[in-house]
């Protein structure tokens, strides 16, 4: 039960101060929704190879704008040393990564359901006509990118050239992940639902968060603590 | 009953040996001053005991259970150099939220008496970030006080605090003491720092230079522990 409480505590904390400062949701909102708008006048939106990338595009924009997002997870606990704070106190290493991601997850969620009607509107794709398994791959996508983001947010925390860092090491982990996202997302939003082979990239995408996750829940006491 | 074990702990950074086999014990109740030159150990040794850092080699144990176990930091409470709060979060905010990671019973009744006692009552739903520095520090003795620790871990806590803010943390670690807390205090203000304590812990260059009871002689002329040990 504490276990979930603190949880919950440290994710509110998490978006409590982004609510207050938007130091990051506005930046990585302006970041997708510039990309998207830039990416509609290089590829002609009516075109039917245009929608066959666009679960690419998409993911494209999400991973760049997430790695915005978890890169402040744990460099804004830096200042006045509130990580020592966290972690001295009875709030288990696994609970605060969890909370962490989950704060991040909800960020990540709110640029993606922000960015899909602008996308929707300039590639011209009926992207509510699945909506329900269209949310489930960018939760799942969005939750294995919050893992490992969050991850190298808290090895690379105490780094000078963090914001350099964490692209460079969180990409080549998300392959998969990423592989798997777009994969299930380019149907998605054309309006197709989810059958045959999309069930293999389905279960990828759920392999690949529970091994992030069990790995990091299992590391993250030593990153934390040395 | 012992509170506090250090048995061989070692640190090393990279090479560096910043602890060598430091082997002691505080009993519950006492007031441990922490003292050595800048660079001696002092906060290395002062994060191991707290849970923050693990030694090379060795153990640090609290009331017999590592320092790391969840039950163990419920009851200790650290004040490092960093004041431990968040500039975007109003005092009372701060002190609720660490109120409910404590599992404080009532963190808001809790918050509110804690910024009354550190004299911050009135500026309860000011940004931190808006506070001088000595009402941070204050702040956050608060925060380090908030859910009863048994035992208190003091980084130099007397720096950056005016004189009203030192006689309130004096005014706290007298209670402290007298409520039969354990107290950990690492200072270079010799005299606040033996006017407290009841046992001395000198390091010099990692090593234990000194551990026992503090004496009358110590307060009257501290620099004679400096003398005496760290320049041996």
């Amino acid at each position: 039960m504490a276990f979930v409480r603190h949880i919950l505590v440290v994710a509110w904390k998490d978006l409590h101060l982004e609510l207050r400062t938007k130091e990051v949701i506005n930046a990585s909102l302006s970041f997708a929704l510039v990309i998207l708008l830039l990416f509609s006048f290089a590829f002609d939106p009516t075109a039917e190879q245009t929608r066959e990338i666009s679960g690419g595009l998409l993911w494209l924009v999400f991973a760049f704008a997430g790695t915005l997002i978890v890169n402040r997870s744990f460099s804004r606990e830096l200042s006045n040393d509130c990580l020592d704070a966290l972690i001295v106190s009875p709030v288990s290493g696994a609970a605060l990564f969890l909370g962490k991601c989950l704060g991040n997850v909800t960020l990540l969620l709110a640029v993606e359901l922000i960015s899909l009607p602008v996308f929707g509107a300039f590639y011209n794709v009926p992207w509510t006509r699945q909506f329900c398994p269209l949310f489930l791959v960018l939760g799942l996508a969005s939750w294995g990118l919050a893992i490992i983001g969050t991850m190298f947010s808290a090895l690379t925390a105490n780094l000078k050239l963090r914001e350099l860092m964490l692209p460079v090491l969180v990409y080549p982990l998300m392959i998969p992940g990423l592989m798997a996202a777009i994969q299930l997302t380019t149907p998605l939003v054309a309006g197709q639902p989810l059958s045959g082979d999309l069930l293999g990239w389905l279960k990828l995408l759920v392999g690949f968060d529970v091994i992030f996750t069990a790995l990091a829940l299992a590391l993250v006491e030593t990153i934390l603590v040395g | 009953m012992i509170a506090l074990q250090a048995q061989g702990v070692w640190k090393y950074y990279g090479d560096y040996p910043a602890l060598r086999d430091l082997n002691f014990t505080v009993d519950t109740g006492s007031c441990l001053a922490l003292l050595g030159r800048n660079g001696a150990g002092k906060t290395t040794l002062l994060r191991i005991l707290a849970g923050l850092s693990k030694p090379t080699r060795g153990r640090a144990t609290l009331f017999g259970q590592e320092v790391r176990e969840q039950g163990t930091r419920r009851r200790i409470g650290v004040l490092g150099h960093g004041i431990g709060v968040y500039d975007e979060l109003s005092a009372f905010e701060n002190l609720c939220l660490f109120g409910r990671l404590y599992g404080v019973q009532d963190p808001q009744k809790e918050a509110i008496e804690w910024l009354r006692r550190v004299g911050l009552d009135r500026v309860k739903d000011g940004l931190v970030r808006e506070f001088s520095r000595g009402m941070r520090q204050r702040l956050a003795v608060a925060r380090a006080f908030l859910h009863s620790p048994s035992v208190l871990f003091l980084d130099e806590p007397f720096t950056a605090l005016d004189d009203r803010a030192v006689t309130i943390l004096q005014d706290l670690l007298q209670d402290a003491r007298s409520e039969g807390r354990t107290i950990i205090i690492s200072t270079h203000q010799l005299p606040e720092a033996l006017r407290l304590a009841t046992h001395v812990l000198l390091i010099s260059q990692g090593r234990l230079a000194f551990c026992g009871q503090r004496t009358s002689e110590m307060v009257d002329n501290p620099g004679v522990l400096y003398r005496l040990f760290a320049e041996a």
